[in-house]
Formats: C-alpha cells, sequence, structure tokens
C-alpha cells in the first residue's frame, strides 16, 4: 500500500514564557498510519500536536498539509484541512446532548433526525456505540471519549490525533479503542497517538516519533523497535530502572484503615470499604486507573473529605503511645493532635501550593498558625525555603518570586521540600512524579526512600507500574473505590497488577463482579473478549 | 377594582423596562460576559433616544416655521399653508387647534429614530465593553461598573443640559413622538377590563413580549443559538469546534446591549412620557433587570412573567393601600415596601443557589475571561 | 527568521498574536499605566473642549484651582494651614479612601462585595441615630465612641448578611450584595421619612446644627473653618493598619490564601466559611465606618446622597490598586480630583454635576484597559513583500 504524506511539520518551534516547548521539531505523518508520538511527561508532544490543531501558533517553523503550506491559526483552520485532535482534557459542553456535542459549529441545518442518521451510520463504519440524546455530564469518562472521537470524524477529519487517549480507560476499553484506531487506519486515515506508554506504540502504532526535551530524536518503525531501544531514545541515555529499595528492619503499625467509605460532591460512592494498613519504614504503593478513588482515600485521610459512617483510621504513634482516631478530625485538627502527617496532593498549585506566593510564604502554609500572636513570623519561612533551594536545587529567581512561574519539576520540588521538612510521621504523595524529567523523578524517588529509612510510613499513589514495583515494599490496588488487592512488591507482576486494575481478583470471582456495578458512571467496560469483538464489527 | 386593574397596568408597563434590560442581559450572559453595565446601557439608551427625537422635532418644527413664514411672506394665510412633496412625509397633522402647533413632526418617523439612536448608541456602549472586556481581558465586573458611571454620567450631564447645549431655546418636547410611543390598540384596548389590562399600552410591551420568546426560540431552537451557549458554557470547547469566540462574544454582546437600551428607550418615551429626570431610576431599574436574569434563570421566557412580578412588586407600596383600604402606609412604611422587589432577588438568589439542577445555573464560563493559549 | 520564498496565499500568518509576558519590571508597568492616565487626560480634556469651548490647556488649570484652591497654604491665625477648598477635597478623598480600604480585604479574598454603597448608608443611619437621640445625654467621648461602634456594628452586620449565603451554599454575593445597597437606600429613605427636620422637607436636616454635638471637631483649635484633620487621621490610621494586617498578620494570611484557592485553604487547614465570614465582618464595618465619617465629619446630616456612588467608585479604586491601600490612597486623590475639577467647570459653565462622573468613566476605562499591555505581549505580523503573494 503507497503511503502518501499527509502533514509535514518543519523546524516547529514554540516558547511559553521561559519554556522552551518545542525546538526545531521535524515531523511526518502519513496516511494509511498510525504513528506514535512518544515522549515523556512534559517532552513537548500535547503542544506540538496543539499547533497542529490550531490551539497554539508556532513561533516558527512550517507546516504542510497535503503538501501544500499551511497556516493553522484556529482549530477552524485545522478542521477545513481536515485535522481533528482529540484532547486529553475532553472538549465536550456538559449542558448538551451528544448530537447537539457533535453538530457544535457546523454550518449545515440542525434537522435532526438527519443528524443521528449521519451519527448512527459513523457509529456503525467504525463500531461505536453511542446514545445521541444523551446530556454529556451523565456520561463515562470512556463515552465522552467515544463522542469525542465520533465529533471529529462527523466533520470529515482524516487526519487524527489522540492526546494520551487510554489514561482513564481499562486496558479492556483501551483494546476497544485501538480495534477503532485500526479500523480507521485501514479507512487511509491518518492517526497520531500521543502516549508515554511503550505497550501501547508497540502494540498498535506503525511508526514511531521520539520526543525528549522539546526536540525532535527520530522515528522508526514499530517492527524495528524493542521496549529498550525506545526507552533509549526516549530518555536520552540507558536507564535501567535502578531505583533503591531500602529494606527496614524495624517495623511498627503506624496507620490502619478499616472500612473507609466516603461519597464524592455528585453523592457517587467513590471508596468502598477500603481496608488497609501502613508500617513505619515502608512504601505502600497505590495503583489503579486514575479515577478509582486514589484522590479520595489521600484526602479523606488527610482529614479534607469527610468518610461515611462506620470508617475507621486509627494513627498509632511511635514510642507506643495510646492510638488516635483520625475520623472527624479537620487538617488542623490533626496537627493540633501532633500528629504528623504530610501530603503531596496530586493538584500542586491548585491544592499544595500557593501559586501567587513566593516559596517563602509558601512555606508556612500548614504552620502560619505557630509562633507570636497575630502576625506571622518572616524569618523561619525564609530560612526553610533557603534551605529547600539549595538543598533540592530549586531553580527561581528568588524565594519572594511567585512559585506559579517556576517549572514543574521545581514546583513539585517546593511542594515536596516542604512536606519533607515538617518532619513527617506519615507521609503521602499523590502522582509525585508526574509531569516531571527523569531526573527530578528520581530525586523524589530518593528523597521518597531517605524518609522510608528515617522509619516514616509513606503511601505512594503512582501511575508508572515500573516504578512502583521498584520503589515500594507492598502494593495496595484500587479499583472503581474498592481495594482489589494488596500485594508484595517483590514478587508480584506487572501482568497481575494490570488484571486487579481491571477488578479481576483471582480469589474471589464474586467480589469482582460487586466491583464492576459499583463503578455505575464512572467506568464502563466489559470484561468479555467475545463481546468485544461483536461490538467491533 | 380599578385599583387592581391599574396596579397590573403599571406592573406591566413598569416590567417592560426590565424585560428589555433583561432580555439584553440574558442574550450577553449567554456569550459568558456578565455585564454589570447594564444601567449605563439603559441610560445609554434613553438619553440617545431623547436627543435625536428631540434634535429631529425642533428641526422639523424649525422647518415648518420657515415654511409658514414663506407663505405668509407671500400673501397667504397660515392655516391654509399645507406641506409639499417630501416634506409631508416629515410632518403630521395635530388635533390642537392652534395654528403653529397645528403642524407638527411625524411621530411615526420619531418611533423609528428613537429606536435606532436609543439601540446604537446603547450597542455602542456595548461595543466599549466588549473591547475592553474580550480583546483587552479586563476584569468584567468592574468593567461593566465603570460603564454604569460612565452611562449614568453622560446621560444626566447631557440631560440636564440638553436645552441648553442646542442653542438654549425651549424646553425639551418630544411630546409627538412619546404620544405616539403610547398609542394603544385601537379598538381593543376599549373593550372593558381586559382591554384595559391587555391592550391598552404602547406597542413596545407587545414587542418586548415577541422579542423574548423569539429570543428563547434562536438561543434553544437555532444553530447559531446552540454555538452562541457553547460559547458561553465552555470558550475552549467552542473554540476547538471552529467556533470564533471573539466574535460570537462581540455580536451578543453588543446586540444585548442595543435591547438592554432600548428598555431606556421604553421608559424615557413612553414610561415618563418624553422627558428627563435626573432622579436615578433608570440606575435602580438596571439592577433589577440584572437580577431579573437571575430570577429568570436565564431563560427569556420565563423573564416575561418575571419583569410582571418584579411590577406588580414595585408597584405594591402605592397600589395595596387603594386596593386593601384596611391597610394603610405611612410615607415612611411605604419606603420600607419598597424594598420588595430587591428583597425578592435576594430570596431568588439564594433559591437558584441551593437548586442544584445544571440546566438552571447560569453560563458556565460566565464572568471568565477566554484566552486560548493559557497554559 | 528564515524568509520563504515559495509562500502560498494559504500560508498567512494572523496579524497579530498575544502571549503573556513573564514578568514586567515594576516601572515599565507604572510607565505604561502613566501613559495610560496622560492619554486620558488629554481624552478628556478635548471632550470639555468640545462641550464648552474652553481652552483645553485651561482645563486642567480649572480643574487644580477647582480642587485646591488658589494657593494650597492660607496663612491662618499665625500658621500655615490648607485652604479652605483643599481641605473639602481631602476630605472627600478620605472618605472615598476608607471605603477601599474596607473593600481590600473582601477583594482581596476573591469576594466581590458590591455592597460597600449599602454598608456605608447603614453606617450612616446608625450614626446619625445615635446623633439624634442621645446627642443631649451622652459624654462627647463616650457619644463618640457609641457612634463609630454602632457605625462599625451596622457595616458588619450589612457585609456579614451576603457572606453567610456565600459561605453555606455559594449564593452568588456580585448580586446579593447590589440588592443589599438598595434595601439599605429603601431604609435610608425610612430614616430620613422618620427624622425629617423641619417637617415637610423631606431631609433630615443638618442635625444639632447650633449645638455642633457629634460633630467630630476640629483639629487645630486656632482655625476658625473646619479643618477636617480627624477624618485623615481616622483614614490614614486605617489604611497603614489595613496594609500591615493583609501584609503581615495571619489573617491575612488567611484570606490571600482562600482568594488563590480554596482547596489549598483546605489543605491548609482553614476554615473557609469561618475567614470569609470574618472577612466580611471586618470589610463591612470599616465601610460602615466610612458612613461615620460621612456623617459626623462631614455631611452632619443623612440621606441617600450620603454614600453617592462612592460606593461603587471604591470597587474600582480597590481593584485597580492590587489590595495595595497605599495606591488606594493616591487612586482616591486623582479620582476625587478629577470629580471636583470636573464640577467646578460645570458649575463655571452652568451644567450640572454629572459632568464629573463622565470624565471619571473615560479615565477609569483608560487605566483598566491599560493592564492588557502589562499582562500580554503583542506581536504583530512581520511585514512580507507584497509582490509575493499570488491571486
Amino acid at each position: 500500500m503507497e503511503q502518501s504524506i499527509a502533514v509535514q511539520m518543519q523546524h516547529i518551534s514554540k516558547r511559553f514564557g521561559a519554556v522552551q516547548a518545542n525546538h526545531q521539531v521535524t515531523l511526518e505523518i502519513k496516511r494509511g498510519e498510525i504513528l506514535s508520538l512518544l515522549g515523556e511527561n512534559g517532552s513537548g508532544k500535547t503542544t506540538l500536536m496543539n499547533m497542529l490543531a490550531g490551539i497554539y501558533y508556532p513561533d516558527s517553523g512550517e507546516i504542510y498539509v497535503n503538501g501544500q503550506k499551511a497556516s493553522i491559526r484556529s482549530p477552524k483552520d485545522a478542521l477545513a484541512l481536515g485535522i481533528g485532535m482529540i484532547h486529553q482534557h475532553y472538549k465536550l459542553v456538559d449542558v448538551f446532548t451528544a448530537a447537539e456535542n457533535i453538530v457544535l459549529g457546523l454550518k449545515e441545518s440542525l434537522n435532526k433526525r438527519q443528524i443521528i442518521e449521519k451519527i448512527q451510520s459513523i457509529c456503525e463504519k467504525y463500531g461505536f456505540q453511542i446514545d445521541p440524546n444523551q446530556k454529556v455530564y451523565n456520561m463515562s469518562v470512556s463515552e465522552k471519549q467515544t463522542l469525542e472521537i465520533v465529533k471529529v470524524l462527523y466533520r470529515g477529519a482524516d487526519i487524527l490525533i489522540l492526546d494520551e487517549p487510554t489514561a482513564v480507560l481499562t486496558p479492556q476499553e483501551a483494546e476497544r479503542l485501538f480495534t477503532v484506531i485500526r479500523n480507521m487506519r485501514d479507512d487511509r486515515k491518518a492517526v497520531v497517538i500521543i502516549t508515554h506508554k511503550l505497550q501501547e506504540v508497540l502494540s498498535v502504532s506503525d511508526r514511531v516519533a521520539i520526543l525528549r526535551k522539546g526536540e525532535y530524536v527520530g522515528t522508526v518503525k514499530t517492527k524495528e523497535a524493542t521496549e529498550l531501544s525506545l526507552t533509549e531514545m526516549m530518555v536520552g541515555k540507558k536507564v535501567a530502572l535502578d531505583i533503591t529499595r531500602t529494606q527496614v528492619k524495624q517495623k511498627q503499625l503506624r496507620l490502619q484503615v478499616e472500612n473507609l467509605s466516603c461519597y464524592n460532591q455528585e453523592g457517587i460512592k467513590a471508596l468502598d470499604n477500603v481496608s488497609f494498613d501502613i508500617y513505619s519504614g515502608e512504601i505502600l504503593g497505590v495503583a489503579g486507573i486514575s479515577g478509582c478513588g486514589q484522590k479520595e482515600l489521600l484526602e479523606t485521610v488527610a482529614g479534607l473529605t469527610p468518610p461515611a459512617e462506620g470508617s475507621t483510621i486509627t494513627y498509632y504513634p511511635p514510642r507506643e503511645q495510646p492510638p488516635k482516631s483520625l475520623i472527624g478530625l479537620s487538617p488542623k485538627k490533626i496537627r493540633q493532635n501532633g500528629i504528623a502527617l504530610s501530603f503531596v496532593p496530586e493538584d500542586r498549585l491548585g491544592m499544595g501550593l500557593v501559586g501567587s506566593m513566593g516559596m517563602s510564604d509558601n512555606m508556612m502554609l500548614k504552620n502560619y498558625g505557630q509562633g507570636r500572636p497575630f502576625f506571622t513570623s518572616s524569618k523561619a519561612p525564609k530560612a526553610l525555603a533557603e534551605k529547600i533551594r539549595d538543598e533540592l536545587e530549586v531553580v527561581t529567581p528568588g524565594i519572594s518570586t511567585p512559585v506559579r512561574r517556576l517549572s514543574g519539576g521545581n514546583v513539585q520540588k517546593v511542594l515536596v521540600g516542604r512536606e519533607i521538612a515538617a518532619e513527617p510521621t506519615v507521609l503521602m504523595t499523590a502522582y509525585a512524579v508526574r509531569g516531571l524529567d527523569i531526573h527530578t523523578s528520581y530525586t523524589i524517588y530518593h528523597l521518597l526512600d531517605e524518609q522510608k529509612k528515617k522509619g516514616v510510613a509513606v503511601l505512594y499513589v503512582g501511575e508508572d507500574l515500573d516504578v512502583l514495583l521498584a520503589l515500594c515494599d507492598r502494593i495496595m490496588v484500587l479499583c472503581a473505590g474498592q481495594v482489589t488487592g494488596i500485594v508484595d512488591a517483590k514478587s508480584t507482576t506487572k501482568e497481575e497488577l494490570g488484571l486487579l486494575m481491571t477488578g479481576q481478583r483471582n480469589d474471589t470471582q464474586e467480589l469482582s463482579d460487586t466491583c464492576e456495578q459499583d463503578k455505575g458512571n464512572h467506568l464502563q467496560q466489559q470484561t468479555q473478549q467475545d463481546e468485544q469483538k461483536g461490538e467491533v464489527e | 377594582m380599578d385599583s387592581i386593574i391599574a396596579w397590573l397596568q403599571a406592573a406591566i408597563a413598569f416590567g417592560t423596562v426590565i424585560l428589555f434590560g433583561c432580555m439584553g442581559e440574558i442574550l450577553t450572559e449567554r456569550s459568558g460576559n456578565l455585564n454589570l453595565g447594564v444601567p449605563g446601557l439603559m441610560y445609554f439608551g434613553g438619553i440617545a433616544s431623547l436627543t435625536g427625537v428631540f434634535l429631529y422635532q425642533n428641526a422639523v418644527q424649525a422647518a415648518i416655521q420657515a415654511q409658514i413664514e414663506a407663505f405668509t411672506a407671500t400673501g397667504g394665510a397660515a392655516q391654509d399653508w399645507r406641506p409639499t412633496g417630501m416634506f409631508s412625509l416629515l410632518v403630521q397633522q395635530n388635533a390642537s387647534a392652534s395654528a403653529t402647533q397645528y403642524w407638527d413632526a411625524n411621530g411615526v418617523l420619531g418611533i423609528v429614530i428613537a429606536l435606532v439612536c436609543g439601540f446604537s448608541a446603547a450597542a455602542l456602549g456595548g461595543l466599549l465593553y466588549s473591547f475592553i472586556t474580550i480583546t483587552l481581558r479586563a476584569n468584567q465586573n468592574v468593567t461593566g461598573l465603570t460603564l454604569t458611571i460612565f452611562g449614568t454620567g453622560v446621560a444626566n450631564f447631557f440631560g440636564g443640559s440638553l436645552v441648553k447645549l442646542s442653542g438654549g431655546v425651549g424646553q425639551i418636547s418630544v411630546a409627538t413622538t412619546s404620544q405616539a410611543f403610547r398609542t394603544g390598540l385601537p379598538w381593543l384596548s376599549s373593550q372593558g377590563v381586559i382591554g384595559k389590562v391587555l391592550f391598552s399600552y404602547g406597542f413596545l410591551v407587545y414587542a418586548a413580549v415577541i422579542l423574548a420568546i423569539l429570543l428563547h426560540l434562536f438561543l434553544f431552537k437555532t444553530r447559531k443559538g446552540l454555538n452562541l451557549r457553547a460559547v458561553g458554557e465552555n470558550p475552549a470547547t467552542a473554540d476547538a469546534a471552529g467556533l470564533s469566540i471573539t466574535k460570537h462574544k462581540y455580536l451578543a454582546t453588543c446586540l444585548g446591549a442595543g435591547i438592554t437600551g432600548l428598555g431606556g428607550v421604553y421608559y424615557v418615551m413612553d414610561y415618563i412620557k418624553g422627558t428627563w429626570a435626573n432622579d436615578g431610576t433608570i440606575e435602580k431599574l438596571g439592577w433589577l433587570a440584572v437580577a431579573l436574569v437571575i430570577f429568570a434563570t436565564w431563560k427569556s421566557v420565563h423573564a416575561i412573567w418575571g419583569a410582571y412580578v418584579f411590577g406588580f412588586l414595585y408597584w405594591a407600596y402605592y397600589y395595596v393601600p387603594k386596593v386593601f383600604p384596611f391597610i394603610q402606609l405611612s410615607r415612611k412604611s411605604s419606603e420600607l415596601f419598597n424594598m420588595l422587589p430587591y428583597a425578592v432577588t435576594i430570596l431568588v438568589l439564594i433559591v437558584v443557589s441551593l437548586r442544584r439542577k445544571k440546566e438552571n445555573q447560569g453560563p458556565g464560563s460566565l464572568g471568565l475571561p477566554y484566552f486560548r493559549e493559557e497554559r | 527568521m528564515k524568509k520563504d520564498k515559495q509562500k502560498s496565499v494559504l500560508a498567512k500568518e494572523p496579524l497579530f498574536r498575544l502571549s503573556r509576558r513573564a514578568q514586567m519590571v515594576w516601572y515599565k508597568a507604572w510607565l505604561i499605566r502613566a501613559v495610560a492616565l496622560c492619554i486620558a487626560l488629554i481624552l478628556s480634556a478635548l471632550l470639555i473642549y468640545a462641550i464648552t469651548k474652553m481652552n483645553p490647556f485651561k482645563v486642567y488649570g480649572t480643574m487644580l484651582k477647582g480642587a485646591f484652591g488658589d494657593s494650597l497654604f492660607v496663612k491662618r491665625a499665625g500658621h500655615l494651614s490648607l485652604n479652605r477648598t483643599a481641605w473639602t477635597t481631602l476630605r472627600d478623598v478620605m472618605t472615598l479612601l476608607c471605603i477601599s480600604v474596607g473593600l481590600a480585604p473582601a477583594f482581596k479574598m476573591r469576594f466581590w462585595n458590591c455592597g460597600a454603597e449599602g454598608q456605608v448608608l447603614v453606617g450612616g443611619i446608625a450614626t446619625a441615630g445615635i446623633m439624634i437621640y442621645f446627642g443631649g445625654t451622652l459624654p462627647t467621648p463616650l457619644l463618640f465612641a457609641c457612634m463609630a461602634g454602632a457605625s462599625l456594628l451596622a457595616g458588619a452586620v450589612w457585609g456579614l448578611i451576603p457572606a453567610l449565603f456565600k459561605a453555606k451554599w455559594n449564593t452568588n454575593e456580585t448580586l446579593f450584595t447590589l440588592m443589599m445597597n438598595y434595601i439599605a437606600i429603601q431604609l435610608t429613605s425610612y430614616f430620613v421619612a422618620m427624622w425629617e427636620n423641619p417637617y415637610g422637607s423631606n431631609t433630615v436636616g443638618v442635625i444639632n446644627r447650633d449645638t455642633k454635638i457629634g460633630w467630630l471637631p476640629n483639629f487645630f483649635s486656632s482655625g476658625a473653618n473646619n479643618d477636617f484633620m480627624w477624618n485623615v487621621i481616622i483614614v490614614s490610621a486605617l489604611t497603614i493598619a489595613m496594609f500591615i494586617y493583609l501584609k503581615k498578620s495571619k489573617q491575612g494570611y488567611e484570606i490571600a490564601v482562600v482568594g488563590e484557592s480554596e482547596n489549598t485553604a483546605k489543605y491548609a487547614g482553614i476554615n473557609v466559611k469561618k475567614v470569609i465570614i470574618r472577612t466580611m465582618l471586618l470589610s463591612g464595618a470599616v465601610c460602615g465606618l466610612a458612613g461615620f465619617i460621612a456623617v459626623s465629619g462631614s455631611s452632619h446630616t443623612i440621606s441617600t446622597a450620603t454614600a453617592g456612588g462612592r460606593g461603587f467608585t471604591a470597587i474600582i479604586v480597590a481593584w485597580l490598586s492590587k489590595f495595595n491601600t497605599f495606591v488606594m490612597a493616591f487612586a482616591s486623590l486623582l479620582i476625587v480630583f478629577l470629580e471636583t475639577g470636573a464640577n467646578e467647570i460645570a458649575s463655571q459653565y452652568n451644567f450640572n454635576t454629572y459632568a464629573s462622573k463622565m470624565v471619571e468613566g473615560i479615565i477609569l476605562f483608560f487605566i483598566i484597559g491599560c493592564e492588557f499591555f502589562i499582562q500580554y505581549k503583542v506581536h504583530l505580523r512581520v511585514k512580507r513583500d507584497t509582490k509575493e503573494v499570488a491571486d
């Protein structure tokens, strides 16, 4: 099959303030082919594709679409050229129906029947399932994604860009998505998948283009690539995951969680009878597809979200002091009770730090109440900020520069630095390395291991299974708010974790069934392979 | 009974002023712009229509005088003078007996001038607001409040100085046009209670109701309305769908401002019969119009009855003692009665915040600026 | 930039595009603001010229004279003092500044307190009430304490009501506080009708005209005219105190965190509801005190015009000053100067005083708009050779 070139990007550069997101990137996208755009978090993949989709405009460089030089000033221009992008954060209007979202912005008349017929014909062709009259706020994540893809196809796009499409899907949903993508390739469409998951790259794509720190590294045929060769290109040097996992001899029970349940803002049960315990001197990993209750778990323990009745969270202080219950305690109360609980939340600038304040002012976020009455003290936070800046090599113009202006890695260093400086006995981290470069990630892993050595009980919520396996002592897997298993990190495998993440428990099939029912709006999935094939055809 | 009819009539007339203001603001807010300049825009509309009509009527009067003088100079009697040619389109006969007053400017043309002036002046105000908030991305609340200050200043300055500015003769007399504005439906308005309550108003009362229904159909049944709502709900999504956020916001805000301005036109030309008063009533009405948007949960069809309810409450202090003779209000307590519409609005605000239904909340991006390359 | 020779019509860059600036050096930012202010002043002068045919160069001279008198200082009873006009201007600056300072904590918390107008009025009512009912019975220091206390309390209550609903049900505070203004205006009308003096005038008249009980006294005892020094002292103290409160106190820190992100506040263990309520109590109380200053320290009467739209102007002053109370002092001075100056011109030409609002609007539009050039950078399209463009 002859492959015509759909898009050529030449010497594209883009800068955001101090950050060079893309530098002289050159890339070719072909028809009848699935191209993976591979790179670490923050390597500029999304920025590059956003310039193709008209969200950003390149600072320099040229784009050719179908051999013609193109200036893509807006998403409208992109669509006119047949380029459609499915963003990681879905661009849907919540209060509209599926059909309204699909036809949004088009010129043709609002003939409901015609629209629905056309939607159905697209669904049949590629194997989607969608209810045109359903409101988006009633949809599950994977339904929303399907809607996004149908929307782009409805507009006649033949160059499709999918940004991290599997981040929120179960492996089964992801596999179904890949089948659809393959169907589109066979229909001579050009497909680009932005991802940092090697497994996906190898299984679905024809070619792989790699970006590293905003620069183009190269393109290889998937057939000729291996996980190792791709990793090398991605990170620039051979890295075995040599994360240190210190073995701590003396372990003490530090935190015991039993039958923990909680409801989220929509009134849906986000945690369902979660029970586990953490010991001092260990890292307990938490794995799971995102949105399965990780956020709620940490926030409930930290006292930000009230737990449902019947839950117990018990803290066992060091040195044999009597245990304390954390139920009903606000973050402030927890601190006042002398419980050193540190928490590195997922949303760094929206929760962990105050973006408009400098490092120095951020240092006192949790302990500004101490010291002299009424007035805050400025000396101690300043000294701490300077210490963290020097020890963790935070790059900042000054400790009073708003932390919002720092790069992602430096923001995280400030946050982790502050939480560790509080000398915690329990340290909880949520996606602590998301968006960070390899070097900073390793700094964080190292810091966590150091904490473990000091006897801190660490709860590590992570995405990368390889890291979880290398860093943690035990791994707890969450699926739709339930614990599907707590396994020993040294003896388990990625496959086992993957199965647990989809709610398949080897021991008790019954429980996994309940798990699926409870997912309700959150995730829709089918475990039966047959059914899945039937749908695709 | 008569008092009840009068009360209803007052309520409907009053309601029409804020209904226009509210519809304009609904259109604006549907695009995601919270324009707190409504009072200023109503001022713009009012003063521009008054100025336009005033200048027009003065000019026509002067022309009539000149022609009559020329006619009498050639020996004709003043009462025999008749307009000729194109000029006859500009004038109309008056019922009054005086010779110079017998001929006057054409009221229908006056209506057109009032509407065009009022609408475009307010739309220009909307354009100013749009430029500052959309293109220059300034804070919408602050810009809106400034627009209100500016509009209040401009309108009351010219309203108070119009006569002086135009050369210092006579007084503001736009009675002919105002009369044309206030003409009720010819036969129907005299048909008993129903005629009085339903058909005794000037045409703008009916125009407001029709416009409210059309606006609803536009927003919820047409593609352009769908697009506009998407812009207000989630501009990033609308942008990705190829809609121009800037264009939609500009258009909706300017058109909305124009419609809001019609509220001022109705107030000046019909409600207070073609006069001007620097008493700050328009400002009060403007804020009530903003409140009505929430009361109507951003739907113009609900605004129709909402506006009349507001009018009913607004006039309660005056009509309650008439309808219920056993309740007598001192001047003090009638001031307290005047709080009713505002108190009710606060009540509605609270109720809306208690309701969690998605469709009843305001547009998702209301009050927020949009910058595509934000990150 | 590399020039490409094979351009097609399709390949056209947008005319201009924007990017966010990292951070502008402070003097450049102030330069931009100064330029905007100058353009606005020139435009206003031209507008005044268009209406009055007054020499545009003389406009600001007249305005200066209207605001500060012929010579700023006059010799009175052996020592130098400000002249009467300048004192009046200063008095108005202080009232506006006091309201702006009151709004500062609310705005820093991103709570749109548009209800200053009403808070000033209820503060004024409370002050006037005490002046009327307790004027003759209480010793002077206690009387002033009661008046100030009552105005603080009344303003605080007026701020508290919307804050409670905001904290509990997240009720839209912008519109709530706006409506509270009108309830306060009606309430004022109610009390004006109650305290009417003389009967039938529909005004309260000057309270304690003869005894001057409850009037803020002259500070310089030798001066015969009102010097309004107490107004200056009270408001200056408030301005400094509020600056320190917001910058250095724990409560100020909490306000800043809540304003930035409620999630962060919860994470830090801050009781967001408590902070909202406490801050609005403070904000309303200071605005209420402005009512005390307006009644006891300047007009000695109460009417619906006691606040006179300053509650709205103060919103813009507070916002534009980025919650810095010292910048507010400067902004208040500027606005009051424009108002008084424009009024001077209006009265010379027999126009009404709304002219000042018009000028004020123009200037504010420019200052609001110029922030754009501080926050964003505009990239214009690079000029290209037009001959190359094919048809």
